[in-house]
């Protein structure tokens, strides 16, 4: 049982909180534009890998799938995105959701994090921000998060 | 922790004026961080769209994700299929015979991996086997070093090529991989993991290396994450 388990030993983890969360009505699916942001630290094979505490992003172009999982955690199964790399980062979903007109456009760019924050701070004041930005430069509608 | 990290970046996007959906895998750090609009997706963790290599059902996942984006305040919900990690089941995956009698079993056994390892490679790509910090050259030399630990040697002492936990993580990349294309199919989520910890000499002397590095009063940091934490020392 080595999911129950890690996932009740980690249950406790102290979380974050939010004074006045924000909550943005978005424009219908159809007409909005998606990315996906994953906490899988995923990243190109030409780019950086994550160091051990790295609370920045790595940008995922929508045209390449050759993507490396940097993560630092052994805390999760590895074999699953071996074999389908949208398990975690769906991807080709979006694009069969986009030709299928339910989506109205994928975007060019993803972006990834290290999901092994301890203290969150960094994440919060400053990668968090930088990502958005690149987001909003983007002119994404929509973003999924995904852990691992 | 993955789940809490996308939690906490779902309030940060949102504030830049972007709608957010959060798919999380721990319930109750998903329900405690309160993204705008979580789907807690009860499914084993690195597996967060279910199941691989199945497009109907991860686009059901999605449905239901998108699908909260009509809600009207902040929401959390549950999405309504469990998939529960297959208790204790291991991957059924032959070892290779034994090639060199003089050579540690360990050794001989990375080694005799080797090919079923670059058949893998070429059939999934290299996402996830020995590449974050060691190539699959590397990797006998690396269990080599951890061999030493296990017997003894002081982990600074015994040529463990970078940081212990990376080498740790990119064995058991290059251990599952082979085992993926030696079985011929996906396993069921941690059963590679539980097949490389238990079935296979390699594992055994992580899993030793792991104990000596505690019993000689090692940091934690240093040994915790050579294996899952459901592999604890005593």
């Amino acid at each position: 049982m080595t999911d129950t388990f890690i996932k009740t030993l980690t249950a406790s983890q102290e979380w974050p909180t939010f004074e006045n969360p924000a909550f943005v009505t978005p424009k219908p699916l159809a007409d909005a534009k998606v990315a996906i942001v994953t906490s899988a630290s995923l990243h190109h094979e030409d780019d950086d890998d994550f160091a051990p505490v790295d609370t920045g992003y790595r940008l995922l172009h929508r045209d390449r799938r050759d993507i490396v999982v940097g993560h630092w955690s052994p805390n999760f199964d590895a074999t699953g995105v071996t074999a389908d790399l949208n398990v975690v980062f769906p991807i080709d979903r979006l694009e069969e959701m986009a030709r299928e007109g339910r989506i109205g456009k994928v975007s060019e760019i993803h972006l990834a994090v290290a999901g092994n924050q301890f203290d969150l701070s960094g994440i919060r004041m400053d990668g968090g921000p930088a990502a958005a930005k690149v987001l909003s430069d983007h002119e994404v509608d929509v973003v999924l998060l995904t852990p691992v | 922790m993955c789940t809490r990290t996308v939690g906490t970046l779902a309030h940060i996007i949102e504030a830049a004026g972007i709608a957010t959906v959060t798919i999380g895998s721990i319930r109750e750090q998903l329900y405690r961080t309160s993204p705008p609009r979580g789907l807690f997706c009860d499914f084993p963790l690195g597996r967060p769209l279910g199941i691989p290599d199945d497009p109907g059902f991860q686009h059901t996942v999605l449905e239901h994700a998108f699908g909260l984006l009509g809600a009207t305040e902040a929401t959390v919900v549950d999405y309504p299929e469990v998939i529960t990690d297959n208790a204790d089941e291991v991957l059924v995956c032959p070892l290779p015979a034994r090639h060199d009698p003089q050579a540690h079993p360990a050794l001989d056994e990375a080694r005799g991996l080797r090919p079923a390892y670059e058949r893998a490679i070429a059939k999934f790509g290299n996402r996830t086997g020995a590449i974050r910090q060691l190539d699959a050259d590397a990797i006998p030399e690396a269990i080599a070093a951890f061999i030493r630990v296990a017997e003894g040697t002081f982990w600074k002492e015994a040529g463990i090529p970078g940081i212990p936990a990376r080498a740790a993580q990119d064995i058991r990349g290059y251990y599952e991989m082979a085992a993926m294309e030696i079985a011929g199919h996906t396993p069921a989520a941690w059963a590679g993991y539980r097949w490389y910890r238990d079935e296979t000499a390699t594992g055994r002397v992580i899993k030793a290396a792991q104990q000596a590095m505690k019993d000689t009063g090692v940091k934690e940091a240093l040994w915790r994450f050579l294996l899952p934490l459901d592999t604890r020392p005593t």
